[in-house]
């Protein structure tokens, strides 16, 4: 697929494939996403803001240049903003491919990062010698705003010029909580909400601290998706029961939403507040919340794809692949998307309604 | 209670709230213009009454300052004229306090000084106060429209407060470049709150009156401050008038 490398968060002309439960699939265009829902449906999306996680500095033990690329947090806490996973690159910027950027200069635990007003401390290693646990000095007053001040969004080397955090967060971005953005949410703008609600569909959304979408290094990408809080509130849970209740669909914009919404619905019930996701969704994975997925295109392979395979078995998917290739679609976070519902795959209706039954009691029953 | 599109110059309520029904307490405040007059005012009064509290101005010694001598407020550097300001200033806002109830819209910039005539304006001048004045009000509150409407869907306080003037309505000979900006800033806020009452966001337009503040000297450098509001008077009208366009929450 070509590269959107354009950073426009809603490119007139913005292109998208539907597959729907039987399989079948359709072409049009992004504009007409309100017009495939229907009344009782309900949209969550992510409203996570982008952090500007991509910190230029110096490994003062040896003096060498790196880049820092802030990729995990424990918990959404205000305060908890010391301590980061973070991948560590060597000289360069985003105009080398993540692949094929240069190591970071030979690192050791204790070692000082000076990285422009922020300084930080390795505290220990990830099971990989790019990926480490930071600790940052100061307060988090000073935390946040050296963050503000030096940090840059996370660049792709497929976007020529560079990214400024307007370019990242969607619309509907409120707290600073993801990676890199939760871009399957640049669709919903203000008019885009305003038709959903004239239409009777609903809205909710999650906070979910989207982590990284590429490592650069294919032994590290196997373990994508890394570990991300999320919180989600009361008043969406209870969108998601008079969703089920008036047997409305639930849409989610974006994989981070699958993820979170189906760890907080994984033992059969559901809960608002925060949480780690850890879990990784594939085509072993039982969807219990999720009906329909709003998504960019994804390359195969990638941890992204994996997760459309709970939602289609994988003949659909390699249609869906010929048409994306064939429809001339444009991939990455700038990109066209993807609507795909719910696959029947081998259940029956019965045994699709016997399950929605019982999420149903269960989100009453966590929810009275 | 006024619709939100008058312009208010508010008067104090005088009803009495039993302290448990404070809607102050927990609520994220952000304030523009912090350091000085009624920003300061606001940042003493919001923190009082148990709200957190990040404010901004441009002078990092008077930002640290305020800070230091208010302890629990988030203290932030930044130009609101500046386009390359105001997302860092939004994370900031939006990091610290963890989300968004109440933007106060404060920072104001009078124009020439001493005033003048505006065939006597600079162009110059005229830029910097609507840069200051519409522009930067109007970036912040995009940047920060999002974390608005998540405590909106939550149930929870998404207001934002423009302070206005009566030179927003009234022709000053002298006020042309601060009084054509805030009519400006004053009509933005009333077709905000048009477009995203469904959304749950309030957009309030508030008149502090004239205030013993220095902005106040700059523009009428021999006014009587006898004759003038303290802005602690005003800060308190600001919050009553916040207060009464809170979503109801019933005593804890």
């Amino acid at each position: 697929m070509i590269a959107a490398s354009q950073p426009t968060q809603r490119p007139p002309g913005a292109k998208l494939l539907v597959v729907d439960v039987g399989g079948c699939i359709h072409h049009t265009l992004r504009s007409a996403f309100t017009k495939l829902l229907r009344p009782g449906d309900l949209v969550v999306a992510n409203d996570a803001a982008t952090l500007p996680a991509s910190l230029h500095g110096v490994h003062l033990p040896s003096g060498g240049a790196i880049e820092v690329r802030l990729a995990g947090r424990r918990s959404l806490h205000v305060d908890d903003i010391r301590e980061f996973s973070a991948l560590v690159f060597g000289a360069g910027d985003f105009h080398t491919r993540t692949e094929t950027r240069a190591p970071p200069p030979l690192m050791a635990v204790g070692d000082r990062l000076a990285l422009g007003p922020l300084s930080a401390t390795i505290v220990r290693f990830l099971g990989h010698k790019r990926l480490v646990s930071l600790h940052f000095d100061g307060s988090p007053d000073e935390i946040w705003a050296g963050l503000a001040r030096h940090g840059r969004p996370i660049q792709y080397a497929h976007i020529s010029s560079p990214l400024a955090l307007w370019d990242v967060w969607a619309p509907i971005a409120g707290r600073p909580a993801a990676f890199e953005p939760p871009s399957a949410g640049f669709i919903l703008d203000w008019q885009t909400l305003a038709e959903m609600r004239a239409k009777g569909v609903d809205f909710a959304t999650i906070t979910h601290a989207a982590g990284i979408s590429s490592t650069g290094s294919a032994e590290l990408d196997l373990r994508l998706p890394f570990d991300e809080p999320y919180h989600i509130p009361e008043t969406t849970i209870l969108a998601l029961r008079r969703a089920r209740a008036n047997r409305g669909r639930i849409v989610a914009v974006g994989t981070t939403v699958v993820r979170a919404l189906e760890h907080a619905g994984r033992r059969g019930y559901i809960r608002p507040g925060e949480s780690l996701a850890t879990q990784r969704i594939g085509s072993g994975t039982r969807l219990r919340v999720v009906d329909a997925i709003l998504t960019g295109t994804h390359e195969p392979g990638s941890s992204h794809y994996e997760l459309l395979r709970a939602f289609a078995d994988d003949a659909t998917l390699r249609r869906v692949n010929i048409e994306l290739e064939s429809g001339g679609y444009r991939t990455h976070e700038f990109g066209d998307s993807l609507l795909i519902e719910r696959m029947a795959k081998a259940a029956t209706k019965a045994h699709r309604e016997a399950r929605a039954t019982r999420l149903w009691r269960g989100l009453v029953r966590a929810t009275a | 209670m006024p619709t939100p599109c008058d312009q208010t110059s508010p008067t104090r309520d005088e009803t009495v709230h039993p302290p448990s029904a404070d809607p102050f307490v927990g609520l994220r405040v952000a304030i523009t213009g912090g350091t000085s007059g009624l920003g300061l005012a606001l940042v003493r009064e919001f923190l009082a009454r148990g709200a957190s509290v990040a404010f901004v101005a441009r002078g990092r010694e008077r930002v640290e300052r305020v800070a230091r001598d208010h302890p629990g407020s988030h203290g932030i550097v930044g130009d609101l004229s500046k386009k390359d300001d105001i997302y860092p200033i939004a994370m900031q806002m939006a990091g610290e306090l963890g989300g968004l109830n109440v933007l106060i819209n404060n920072a104001s910039d009078l124009g020439p000084t001493p005033l003048a005539l505006l065939g006597d304006t600079s162009c110059e001048d005229l830029e910097r106060a609507l840069a200051t004045n519409v522009l930067g009000p109007f970036r912040l509150t995009k940047a920060l429209l999002g974390a608005l409407a998540a405590s909106a869907r939550d149930g929870r306080a998404a207001v934002v407060v423009n302070i206005s003037s009566d030179a927003a309505l009234n022709a000053y000979p002298r006020w042309g470049a601060y009084g054509a900006s805030k009519a400006a800033l004053h009509h933005l806020t009333c077709i905000w709150n048009e477009e995203l009452a469904a959304e749950g966001v309030q957009f309030v337009s508030l008149d502090p009156g004239d205030m013993d503040t220095p902005m106040h000297a700059l523009a009428v450098p021999d006014a009587d401050p006898a004759t003038l509001k303290s802005p602690e008077v005003a800060a308190r009208e600001v919050t009553d008038a916040i207060r009464a366009v809170l979503p109801v929450r019933p005593a804890m």
